[in-house]
């Protein structure tokens, strides 16, 4: 999470509003780029996988362990003014493999009117959350990320949702206007987005051809001063989000990009609270989300809904706790909880997908300075997700899945 | 978890222990009692700071280019131009309400924290608390030994501002000429006088006059009576001196109009100014010209 002045700087369009912050003040040889990874060893388990066995192809629930060296994808994190009140963030990224894509590509426009309330950023960029996944200080397969931004409810035991792929911490494209007043204590944001959770070329997440028609995301929030303690922040978020179920044209049976119709509608909402006691920071956030029954049951909009199908809803929530034993070292918690409310059909259990996820760890900084970064990570994660296995055997079983990660991760 | 993550985990918890304890503790970095100058307060506006509940946020927000003894060596200083980093350790502060030679009130370096440096790398701390700001200035503060034997400077009287007239503005590009403003601020404000590329602060840095064509935003200061406090006390330890033996009150005022009519933002001044077309002051025809 951003310190209260991390915070106004980036709502500053990463400008320190002193005069001096267009390019031209800068030396001719300075650079902004860093460069980021985490070469790494991890353990990871899974039980209930269903593997090749004798009988055949999937026909045996095993546990699998796996373990050894590793290493992250790798962000080049380049930003900072093009002139003065206009800057840009670019991320090129690239997954272990190297396969590159850009994770940000963004300008920004900042104190239009020479007000703090009128700042426009167009490109791809992140959802103007409190809690970012972005700046997320756990890296593990299992708690690199946060279980609530990415949850989309079961169609059945080991049946995913396929119109679409939706996280509210990805990155997404589109334009946003955000305001903060002076001293950034109120904030407040809203964007309109495209349905491809931040992918070129008309193609959603999930691979689907992406159609006419675009998003929302509204956030707000209020920081305030506890006497004794410093700076509290509460605030709450909105995404409205729609997404086609099938394409109007096709090319050899998959939809042309851009051309999908037939959409239906989901939306997350949430309330959070940033808190800070003395060396305990505590992140809370209360979740909810919902999806047309069509989405919820991979049903082509206009086809008659599956008898018993209802619009999948859950309730999530998250606790985070930071302690910073002293500025090199800094211990993590994590719990997440998500409990679906509405199954989308009535033959699901009630708790299919349900999820608990556990994460804990510390971050140790041998040393600190502003032109490079390293820290060695220690994580711990697990995740219990309820009844998503098809069993062979016994029907559904849950899932546990769990990461042990010790890495080096650094930036410079 | 098995017993072999369980080890695993051990080790590392380990291995990170070891990395920590090797770590050097902080230098000794004066012979002045660290642990009793940490006992340094401030007081503004009815808050107390504390220099020990400061130093945290100096070590997050102040030091990379402070530096950990406040000596203005911090890992960013050799990285910025012109202006580096403050060095606390002399308690020579530019921003002041008090005569020069003297330390700031704690108002002063309150105002300093919140306001930052125009035209410098020092940004505004607006967005932290009121109570991290004035322990902030406890802490700026114990890296001088100055705060401990010398009491603040009393702040100099301001005068209540005067209504602006044509006239006044007509004295105040006098009181420019007579006492040679131009010299480093150039004829038309543009800071390019004479003595403009000679100037450097007391230990030898490039210190540029300010730009009263390009600038709306003063060191220290936004306001008429920022403006008129800044050439009555001077920027210690910068080349602009303190004009208090040499300019009235009442002149100081005259000159704080005329200098708003060289800046770029519309004012009262200016739209007064106008009409008189005012030409720039003429070097040549000045005692000392050039």
């Amino acid at each position: 999470m951003l310190s209260p002045f991390g915070q106004q700087f980036k709502d500053n369009g990463y400008q320190l509003g002193n005069d001096r912050d267009s390019p031209i003040y800068q030396s001719p040889a300075y650079w902004p780029v860093a460069f980021r990874i985490t070469p790494n060893w991890h353990l990871e388990t899974n039980n209930h996988v269903v593997v090749d066995g004798p009988d055949g192809p999937n026909s045996v629930i095993k546990d699998v362990k796996t373990q050894g060296f590793d290493y992250t994808g790798m962000d080049m994190l380049t930003a900072g003014t093009l002139s003065r009140n206009v800057s840009f963030l670019l991320v090129p990224s690239s997954d272990e493999t190297g396969a590159f894509h850009f994770e940000s590509a963004n300008v920004r426009f900042d104190n239009l009117l020479h007000s703090p309330w009128f700042n426009i950023k167009v490109g791809k960029f992140e959802l103007d959350n409190l809690l970012s996944e972005k700046r997320i200080l756990t890296l593990s397969n299992n708690g690199g990320f946060y279980q609530n931004y990415h949850f989309q409810p079961w169609v059945a035991p080991g049946v995913s949702e396929a119109a679409y792929v939706f996280g509210l911490g990805d990155n997404q494209l589109g334009v946003e206007w955000m305001g903060h007043s002076f001293n950034d204590r109120t904030r407040v944001s809203a964007a309109l987005l495209e349905g491809t959770d931040g992918n070129p070329d008309w193609i959603n997440g999930a691979g689907q051809a992406a159609g006419r028609g675009y998003e929302g995301y509204f956030a707000a929030s209020q920081a305030f001063e506890v006497k004794g303690l410093g700076m509290q922040r509460v605030g709450g978020f909105a995404y409205i989000g729609q997404s086609p179920t099938f394409a109007r044209f096709t090319n050899d049976g998959a939809g042309i990009p851009g051309t999908g119709i037939g959409n239906q509608s989901y939306y997350r909402v949430g309330l959070i609270g940033m808190w800070y006691v003395k060396k305990f920071d505590f992140t809370t956030m209360y979740f909810y989300g919902h999806d047309s029954a069509y989405l919820g049951t991979n049903t082509v909009a206009g086809d008659p809904l599956p008898d018993g199908s209802h619009a999948p809803a859950w309730n999530g929530a998250l606790f985070e706790t930071h302690y910073t034993f002293n500025k090199q070292m800094i211990f993590i918690n994590r719990y997440e909880l998500i409990r679906m409310s509405q199954q989308a059909l009535d033959t699901n259990p009630g708790d299919l997908g349900n999820v608990d996820a556990l994460t804990f760890g510390f971050r140790y900084y041998p040393f600190i300075n502003s032109r490079a970064g390293f820290a060695f990570q220690n994580e711990y994660s697990i995740v219990w997700q309820k009844n998503v296995v098809v069993n062979p055997t016994t029907g559904t079983s849950d899932l546990t899945s769990s990461s042990l990660l010790f890495g080096f991760d650094f930036a410079f | 978890m098995e017993k072999k993550s369980i080890g695993l985990l051990a080790v590392g918890i380990c291995a990170a222990t070891l990395m920590f304890l090797a770590t050097p503790v902080k230098a000794q970095v004066t012979q002045y009692d660290e642990d009793k100058r940490l006992d340094m307060e401030s007081h503004v506006d009815g808050i107390t700071g504390h220099a020990r509940d400061g130093a945290p946020l100096y070590g997050r927000y102040c030091i990379g280019c402070h530096g950990e003894i406040g000596d203005g060596n911090g890992d960013n200083a050799p990285w910025m131009e012109p202006f580096k980093p403050r060095n606390f350790t002399l308690g020579i502060f530019k921003c002041r309400s008090t005569p020069t030679g003297t330390l700031p009130t704690d108002e002063d370096l309150y105002n300093t924290i919140g306001r930052g440096l125009n035209t410098s790398n020092m940004p505004h701390w607006i967005a932290l608390t009121k109570q991290e700001r004035a322990n902030l200035v406890a802490y700026v503060k114990h890296f001088s030994p100055r705060f401990a034997t010398e009491k603040p400077g009393t702040p100099i009287q301001i005068p209540q501002e005067p209504q602006i007239t044509a006239d006044r503005i007509k004295a105040g590009r006098a009181v420019f000429e007579r006492v040679q403003c131009w010299k480093c601020h150039g004829v038309t404000g543009r800071a390019n006088g004479p003595s403009a590329s000679t100037l450097t602060d007391d230990f030898g840095n490039p210190d540029p006059a300010f730009n009263f064509h390009d600038e709306t935003r003063f060191k220290c200061g936004t306001s008429d009576s920022d403006l008129y406090k800044i050439f009555m006390t001077g920027l210690d330890g910068s080349p602009m001196p303190s004009w208090s033996d040499n300019i009235k009150p009442d002149e100081a005022w005259d000159l704080v109009f005329y200098l708003r009519t060289l800046q770029p933002q519309k004012s009262k001044a200016k739209e007064i100014a106008a009409p008189l077309h005012l030409t720039p002051v003429n070097p040549n025809a000045l005692p000392g010209g050039q």
